[in-house]
């Protein structure tokens, strides 16, 4: 159930295929990965030949020569390298998910002794890949269920109704819970970033959990999407650090100067460490997340058999109710976080 | 690399499971004794989940990285 469409389409083409066996770690991996097109389903016609069926996404390169664009379907599903396609006197090949442009002079795609592409450059990638195609859906989902709200308050309804009855108590939720027992105050302040952090997070997990094809990608378990998050908490939490808070660490209060070499790097160590680790609690839930459901639903196809189905099924059946409940959990906590660290960052201390 | 991996990260979990069982327990017996304070219990038990989690993560994203090279 919670599974994508990817893997069945995977588990098919080896089943069918019967020329290599089923790769639950390669079929989970290319899950995990973000793609520069979404892969929705693979169907096998009367012959037999297969064809995999998926949105083609527009690619995005800056090259030496500049910016240039193609469609992801100028491949053909090719992953292996051996299809150029040229572009304005460009040579570019995909392999393993990546594009990559030929060197000048060459014109198929070479490998080194270990096996790595050799005769390419690595172009800057701004394509709309899977996963920004994913946060795209969840932009348009949030704005309208905000605009929406918004609007009913614009009317002068003091009462909430409709959707608005819903999100009410859940920005409360954020404001009462979250805010302002962390920041005191000031959390009016920083109210708009907790609550933009906590449901494009939220929202973000939950079409992550969709097994089929506008949700499934992997968003919120990519690492580049919880930096960029991990990074806005670091600078707002140290553009509006009082001067307690940077006395704390240049000058802990009660400590003696000669002490000073060795608490000054820890605290530093410190200001890193929370953001640090507020990327990775997300990322790594979210990933385990995905690949403990990948898992169980591949042991039908590593089993061969429909007997192991119902139990496999029914973890999964499992498995994805916990992760709905992890997906609000995770939002809740990066959330949390970030208010405890923003707080901490502008708390009045009481002179000792 | 792979079996080695996946012990590291079952022992990973084990200290994870050690440490948030710990604090369940703890925010029980607090709830217990202390019923009215169970809200501000709560919020402090999962913030503290959530750091031993982060670090049982650090863990498994490790033997990830070792299984996967």
């Amino acid at each position: 159930m919670a599974t994508s469409a990817n893997l069945f389409a995977g588990a098919k083409s080896a089943e069918q295929g019967d020329k290599k066996e089923f790769d639950a770690v390669e079929v989970i991996m290319h899950h995990i990965a973000d793609a520069h097109e979404f892969h929705i389903l693979d169907y096998v016609d009367s012959a037999g030949v297969e064809h995999p069926v998926s949105l083609p996404l527009p690619v995005i390169l800056f090259t030496d020569n500049g910016p240039t664009s193609f469609m992801s379907s100028s491949f053909h599903h090719n992953d292996d390298g051996s299809l150029v396609f040229t572009k304005d006197g460009e040579h570019f090949v995909k392999y393993h998910g990546k594009i990559f442009k030929l060197k000048p002079g060459h014109h198929s795609l070479k490998f080194d002794n270990e096996g790595k592409p050799d005769n390419v450059e690595i172009p800057l990638d701004f394509s709309i890949t899977k996963n920004v195609f994913s946060m795209f859906l969840s932009l348009i989902i949030i704005l309208s269920i905000f605009i929406s709200v918004g609007r009913t308050y614009r009317k002068g309804n003091v009462v909430p109704k409709g959707l608005a009855s819903f999100m009410e108590p859940l920005v409360l939720f954020v404001r009462d819970d979250i805010a302002v027992p962390n920041i005191g105050k000031k959390a009016d302040k920083f109210l708009p970033y907790l609550l933009t952090v906590f449901f494009f997070i939220w929202i973000n997990n939950l079409i992550g959990l969709v097994p089929f094809f506008p949700g499934s990608a992997n968003l919120t378990g990519n690492i580049s999407f919880t930096v960029t998050l991990a990074l806005i908490t670091f600078l707002i939490t140290n553009f509006n650090g009082n001067k307690d808070y940077w006395k704390h660490i240049f000058a802990t209060p009660g400590v003696p100067v000669w002490l000073a070499p060795i608490m000054i790097p820890v605290e530093i160590m410190g200001i890193l460490a929370k953001p640090i680790a507020l990327l990775i609690r997300l990322f790594a839930n979210i990933t385990a997340g995905h690949i403990i459901i990948l898992s169980l639903i591949s042991l039908i196809f590593i089993f061969k058999s429909v007997a192991i189905a119902p139990v496999s099924v029914g973890f999964v059946l499992f498995m994805n109710v916990l992760e709905l409940l992890v997906a609000a959990i995770q939002a809740y906590i990066f959330t949390l976080l970030s208010a405890l660290f923003i707080g901490m960052a502008v708390e009045e201390h009481e002179h000792h | 690399m792979g079996p080695l991996a996946a012990i590291g990260a079952g022992l990973a979990v084990i200290g994870a499971g050690l440490g948030i069982g710990k604090i369940g327990g703890s925010a029980m017996e607090g709830i217990a004794r202390q019923p009215e304070a169970s809200s501000k219990i709560q919020t402090a038990m999962i913030i503290a989940a959530a750091l031993i989690e982060g670090v049982a993560l650090f863990a498994v994203v490790v033997s990830l990285l070792v299984a996967s090279n």
